[in-house]
């Protein structure tokens, strides 16, 4: 176990990265996330990575699918406006089954918005923002330890299953600090090899190709059910998500990232008050942790959403929950001063509770 | 036992090293710290807050609504916090640039001290943040001093460590006012 | 017997898309040629772009990235960089590069990208149908300057052999055409030179093709030909525009 150091959440996205052996990085400044690429250009000089400020979003995604069609592991950070610019090459992305890890330190919007807290990204995120049809790997960490853990996850996540992986988290865990324990990593030894990269031919007789233009006869159809297993599989098998106080909660709150942090305290304050609340947080907002709120609803039928927008996540959680089960939703929209406080979220816990009983 | 502070002045008070120093502190004595800086748009002069948890339990939300505890540092930011703090919260005031007026509470245990004066006096102005977290520290005793002190070394820039000696008076300045009754 | 001609082995034995009179084949051929000639084939990743040269992979035997429309500079900037020891070309038309790409292909050869970027210029967006292009010609129709461009509102072509050479990143910028034998020579030579430039890392290296559309332009292949001579290249001279030693 290594000393635990104090560490930044978008600092230990970027040492996670490093751990997990992404040496190419390709970004453009947008607050709040400009640490990252400030931190990986002064490390990956060092370490003889690709460290580009590139002069746009859409260059810089572009950037992350030319390196990783050469199989590399590589990453590109930014914050909600330019993740909307990188949509594009997120979808060339996935239609070309690349991996690559793509962070949104989201912020408020709709347009130039503001630079705080927000997770009204989550639609863009998990829904998919680019056109055509496919999905992505998306985690929401909720602590800067996780905020290491899952950047490296998401590598192997996104390796495995061939597709783009998101990393959706705001400046509340983007910009405090906690400590952080860098745990040795070691790359999965049944991760498949990249036989697709594109090296120049070498030894080969045969080309690689890597691209998304599929115009022969019922090509596109199969490759868009390739897809769709994928994403199959990876529901069946990498959900993940935190729970507290499931057994007996007679309410659940849940919410992801931030807005998780704060609900939880709120869960302990009631808690403390002798309410059986429980605590369910989606760790992967793609694939959703539905098996979770399933099997939580089978005794529970109460439950409090919470996010920092005016309702996004709330859909899927009741797409997932017993059908019997009530979703009540809180949600403060993003902007300054509109962080919500545990209090405000136990006042909330007050009102519920009981109510579905 | 969680502790939480609320720590807030005007940019260039060294409000957010103080902010560091006391998570890292925290770290050394193997508990659960966070630290979430939040600061007016200006990078100099503007508002400069930050919030810090120590505790021996898992931290939920990095932020709260009502802090149990406070250093404040200057008029602005004694206007605009003084309403949220819990009753009974600990509360340290700088009195060298704080004149409580209206708002004043008289719910909460307030420390006054000319923190701008006591820094000068120990040679320099800047100390002030030192001074103020040693006090927090010796009353509330959500670190050690000893760890406040270990934990300079790794938040001082290496070309800052010459200073640690004099940083380490002023946190024993700032905790005899408290330990001195 | 002596082989004076035949199909360079870069260049696999399939017929291609192409519409008759296109120059694209030719241009490609002219690529091929330069692979083989450096023996690169093998260490070679080519970016397809987006228009009539997104078939790139099926008729090179190479490596091949497909990018999103204009953005074949951004990505081989990626290859390049991951696998500095590959030899990386792009191939754009004039949509790609001088319209929804210019901001890629600007920064690519600020930065002296190390690699190497074709440039097909035919004054029209062919895959599409015929659009009004960056380099269109004033006064000339297409589907979307009925009326012939109109400079007053579609503004001027583009000289990007010109715009390219001016950045101090880019180390050769060259303009070619291939409506003669003699200009085909002389393309053959700058490509093969383009890509010299890459292999001794000299930077970034930009060749821009003059090409007919015989479909799009509503002539023949001959009469095609003939425009490119009359028309284009007064336009868009001939000539080297960087060359740095």
């Amino acid at each position: 176990m290594s000393e635990r150091q104090l560490v930044a959440g978008n600092i230990a996205v970027a040492m996670g990265a490093l751990a997990a052996g992404c040496r190419h990085y390709f970004g453009y400044p947008i607050t709040p996330q400009s640490d990252i690429p400030a931190y990986m250009s002064a490390e990956l000089r060092k370490l003889g990575g690709t460290f580009i400020q590139a002069e746009s979003e859409i260059a810089s995604i572009n950037m992350l699918l030319g390196a990783s069609a050469c199989g590399f592991r590589a990453m590109t950070s930014s914050s909600s406006p330019g993740i909307s610019l990188k949509q594009e090459g997120i979808s060339y992305m996935a239609g070309s089954e690349l991996p690559g890890l793509i962070v949104n330190i989201c912020r408020s919007g709709p347009g130039l918005g503001g630079i705080d807290a927000s997770q009204a990204d989550y639609f863009q995120s998990v829904k998919t923002g680019g056109h055509g049809g496919y999905r992505t790997i998306v985690v929401a960490p909720a602590s800067v330890q996780e905020m290491y853990d899952l950047t490296i996850l998401s590598f192997d996540l996104s390796d495995r299953y061939r597709m783009p992986a998101l990393l959706l988290a705001d400046s509340l865990v983007g910009q405090m600090k906690e400590a952080l324990e860098l745990k040795p990593y070691t790359l999965p030894s049944d991760l498949p090899a990249k036989e697709w990269a594109v090296t120049g031919k070498l030894w080969r007789s045969d080309q690689r190709i890597v691209k998304s233009l599929y115009l022969g006869e019922g090509e596109l159809e199969q490759h868009n059910w390739k897809l769709w297993r994928r994403a199959e599989e990876l529901k069946e098998k990498e959900q993940r998500s935190e729970g507290k106080y499931l057994d007996d909660a007679k309410l659940i709150v849940t919410g992801f990232g931030s807005a998780a942090r704060i609900a939880k305290t709120a869960v302990e304050m009631a808690r403390e008050a002798g309410m059986q609340v429980g605590f369910l947080r989606p760790i992967t907002l793609f694939p959703f942790p539905e098996k979770a709120f399933a099997e939580a609803t089978v005794s529970c039928k109460q439950l409090l959403c919470v996010e920092l927008s005016t309702g996004q996540m709330v859909e899927d959680v009741r797409l997932s929950v017993a059908r019997d089960a009530e979703v009540a939703f809180y949600g403060r929209p993003p902007g300054t001063g509109s962080l919500p406080t545990p209090e405000e979220l136990f006042a909330q816990i007050q009102k519920h509770y009981g109510k579905g009983a | 036992m969680t502790h939480d502070v609320f720590m807030t002045g005007f940019g260039g008070q060294g409000v957010l090293m103080i902010g560091n120093l006391l998570a890292y502190a925290g770290i050394l004595e193997g508990k659960n710290v966070s630290y979430y800086p939040s600061y007016g748009v200006e990078k100099r002069g503007g508002a400069a807050n930050c919030m810090v948890m120590v505790s021996d339990a898992e931290i939920g939300s990095p932020v709260i609504g009502a802090p149990s505890a406070g250093i404040i540092l200057n008029q602005a930011s004694y206007d605009l916090n003084i309403a949220r703090f819990k009753p009974g919260a600990f509360c340290l005031l700088n009195s060298s640039l704080i004149d409580e007026g209206a708002l004043k509470r008289d719910d909460l245990a307030t420390v006054r001290l000319p923190l701008n004066e006591m820094a000068l006096e120990l040679g320099d102005a800047r100390l002030l943040n030192m001074i103020a977290v040693g006090c927090y520290a010796a009353s509330c005793q959500s670190v050690s001093l000893d760890a406040l002190k270990g934990a300079l070394k790794k938040v001082l820039p290496e070309r800052n460590h010459r200073f640690i000696p004099l940083n380490i008076q002023a946190i024993d300045l700032g905790a005899a006012q408290i330990n001195k009754g | 017997m002596k082989t004076v001609f035949s199909r360079p082995a870069s260049l696999k034995d399939v017929a291609t898309h192409f519409c008759p009179g296109c120059q694209h084949g030719l241009i490609h051929r002219l690529v091929a040629d330069a692979m083989d000639h450096f023996g690169v084939q093998q260490q070679t990743i080519g970016v397809a772009s987006v228009g009539c040269s997104v078939f790139l992979y099926e008729y090179f035997d190479i490596d091949v990235v497909e990018a999103p429309h204009g953005r074949a500079p951004a990505v081989a900037t990626g290859v390049k960089r991951a696998r500095p020891e590959s030899c990386v070309f792009t191939y754009q038309g004039d949509g790609d590069l001088a319209a929804i790409g210019t901001s890629e292909i600007i920064h690519a050869a600020n930065r002296g990208e190390n690699f190497t970027a074709l440039f097909v210029n035919n004054t029209t967006y062919g895959m599409t149908g015929g659009q009004m292009a960056p380099t269109t010609l004033p006064g000339q129709r297409s589907l979307t300057s009925p009326e012939g461009r109109d400079v007053a509102l579609d503004g001027y072509p583009m000289r990007m052999a010109e715009v390219i050479a001016a950045l101090d990143g880019t180390a050769y910028s060259v303009r070619v055409a291939v409506n003669s034998p003699k200009n085909i020579l002389a393309a053959g030579k700058a490509i093969k030179k383009a890509f010299e430039y890459q292999l001794e890392n000299k930077g970034f290296a930009f060749v821009e093709v003059l090409s007919s559309c015989p479909t799009n332009w509503g002539m023949d292949a001959l009469a095609a030909n003939e425009r490119v001579e009359t028309e284009m290249i007064p336009y868009f001279n001939l000539g080297t525009f960087k060359e740095r030693s």
